[in-house]
């Protein structure tokens, strides 16, 4: 159908972007239409394209930290600690049990907050306003609490090479079981309002399934290949920091369309809550830094690689050093270009709206696709 | 996934490499290579083997690391995918004293955990080295990043245009050579 409709000049060009509310940033996608029906889509990247790894070559080990926050704006602080922690692993600097929790504490927060965006926004692709001020309403209280001790609403850097650079207080500590402790309540009321709503099961179920074998093939991770069924994360299947001590479930859904992956990304959200309140009720006394941190960051020469399980999936970080203040070469590897790239074999055939639906289940944050 | 059988698929496509010193070589193709050079044990020569060396996942954060001739990749490629493995990049790497480019695929597999990393050097005046998009359609996109960054060409690539630089950009910024306007 593809072939002959083209060539039978039955199709058009239909421009979606790069200013387009479901693209969630400046996404452009060139579709092949045949009236409501996709029959070809493009993805045109780089718009907002910044050579982060060009910037890692030019700066210190230490000033390239802040870089690390501005990729995925949602999820900045699994970024800290992918790069934080590449660099630990190449020097071999042991970190101290509480910033490990510490860390482990923050980037959960900042998964939950990161979900609850995609939450909002979701439903706003599809038509739905009020949950997005439900989600950013319980997101706010998240931002609070990390700008207490992070500084930073956004775009943290908190984590250091050997720990973190502030210690938590009372104050948060409450405020986050505060937190967990409303959050509790709101989940169901998101079910209720939203989940089984009609109108969003039949947007949603059966809509652009994705088969276990395009995930493999197009590399996707994270809640896009949890919701085809594959038990994949990095935090249980490539154990890194303190996640081992934690009893938390990876939520999987078999059926691959985006209902599966909107349901994994709200089990992710209990689970999150899960591995903080036992995080806090373990958190351990002791330094927040490493007592002898190198003043001098030179990581030995060779090749080193560290993934981390963002919000969006297993980011990546191979980095080459020469044994120099700078790297040699950093290569960010970002969930989200590979779970786009699978979007246009996905979305062939489907109705317009339906890929919008599919597209906004993929989770997408463009500063992190360009880099 | 059997690590030891995949070990022996790959080692044929590795390129045989002088053995240096603090190298953990492999005890069971050292037997191998010794045995096979009896005779000329009078001549110390310098002792080649494969490429192909398994790394301590614990301080490198990947578990095999093979160096293949660029030809190669693609027959790497069917190895690893028919294994089950994904692909989670494919890179570069200037090494413009030495005058070469390196081309890194990462490889990675869900369970049981295993990353394996397949690297070649290719000549840095005609960077060419065959795609591997048609075994793997993710590489598609992570091969047209590597053209637009160091402007490697990827021989036999279906749409080997800019993916995120300009779609005019005729440099290549990750180029040792490309200077930053500070």
């Amino acid at each position: 159908m593809n072939k002959a409709a083209i060539d039978n000049q039955e199709t058009f060009v239909l421009n979606l972007g790069p200013q387009h509310p479901a693209t969630h940033g400046v996404l452009r996608v060139k579709l092949t239409m045949d009236g409501e029906y996709i029959v070809h889509a493009e993805p045109v990247l780089g718009y907002i394209h910044r050579m982060h790894e060009k910037m890692a070559e030019n700066r210190t080990w230490a000033q390239y930290m802040p870089n690390t926050g501005r990729m995925d704006y949602l999820s900045a602080l699994s970024y800290n600690h992918g790069y934080a922690a590449v660099v630990e692993r190449a020097m071999g600097i042991e970190v101290p049990e509480r910033a490990e929790y510490l860390r482990v504490i923050t980037v959960e927060l900042n998964r939950i907050s990161s979900h609850l965006v995609w939450f909002g926004a979701f439903i706003l692709d599809l038509g739905g306003f009020t949950p997005l001020l439900y989600a950013f309403d319980d997101r706010e209280k998240i931002l609070d609490l990390l700008e207490s001790v992070t500084g930073s609403r956004l775009t943290y850097c908190y984590f250091r090479f050997g720990g973190v650079y502030n210690d938590i207080d009372e104050n948060f500590v409450d405020g986050t079981r505060e937190f967990i402790k409303t959050m509790r309540k709101s989940i169901p009321m998101y079910h209720d309002l939203v989940t089984k709503n009609i109108i969003l099961m039949k947007r949603l179920n059966d809509i652009g399934p994705i088969s276990k074998e395009t995930i493999r093939k197009y590399g996707a991770t994270g809640p896009v290949a949890r919701g085809s069924g594959i038990d994949y994360d990095v935090r249980k299947n490539e154990p890194y920091s303190i996640y081992p001590e934690f009893d938390f479930d990876v939520p999987v859904y078999h059926e691959g369309d985006s209902m599966a992956r909107y349901m994994v990304r709200m089990d992710e959200i209990e689970q999150s809550m899960r591995i903080i309140e036992q995080a806090l009720d373990k958190l351990p006394d002791g330094p927040v830094m490493v007592a002898k941190a190198p003043k001098i960051i030179k990581p030995p020469k060779g090749d080193y690689y560290q993934a981390v399980e963002a919000a969006r999936g297993s980011f990546g970080i191979r980095m080459v050093s020469d044994g120099t203040n700078k790297a040699y070469r950093l290569k960010l590897r970002s969930p989200t270009f590979s779970n786009l790239s699978l979007f246009s074999e996905a979305c062939e055939g489907m109705l317009l709206p339906d890929a919008l639906a599919l597209m906004g289940s993929l989770d997408l944050v463009i500063p992190e696709i360009d880099r | 996934m059997d690590f030891a059988k995949l070990k022996e698929q790959l080692r044929p496509l590795a390129i045989l490499e002088d053995v240096v010193a603090e190298e953990t070589a492999d005890v069971e193709v050292e037997q191998e290579e010794g045995a096979a050079d009896l005779d000329a044990q009078s001549v110390p020569e310098p002792q080649q083997l494969p490429a192909i060396n398994e790394v301590d996942h614990q301080a490198k954060g990947f578990d095999l690391d093979v160096k293949v001739e660029a030809d190669k990749v693609v027959e790497a490629a069917k190895i690893l995918d028919e294994q089950g493995f994904f692909l989670e990049a494919v890179t570069g790497v200037d090494w413009l004293k030495e005058n070469q480019l390196e081309v890194v695929y990462d490889y990675c597999m869900w369970q049981p955990q295993c990353r394996v990393v397949i690297r070649t050097r290719l000549d840095r005046e005609n960077p060419v080295i065959p795609t591997i998009s048609a075994v793997i359609p993710g590489a598609n996109w992570h091969e047209r990043e590597t053209h637009d960054f160091f402007g490697i060409k990827f021989s036999g690539h279906p749409n080997l245009i800019p993916i995120l630089l300009p779609e005019d950009s005729d440099f290549h910024p990750l180029l040792k050579d490309f200077k930053v306007n500070e």
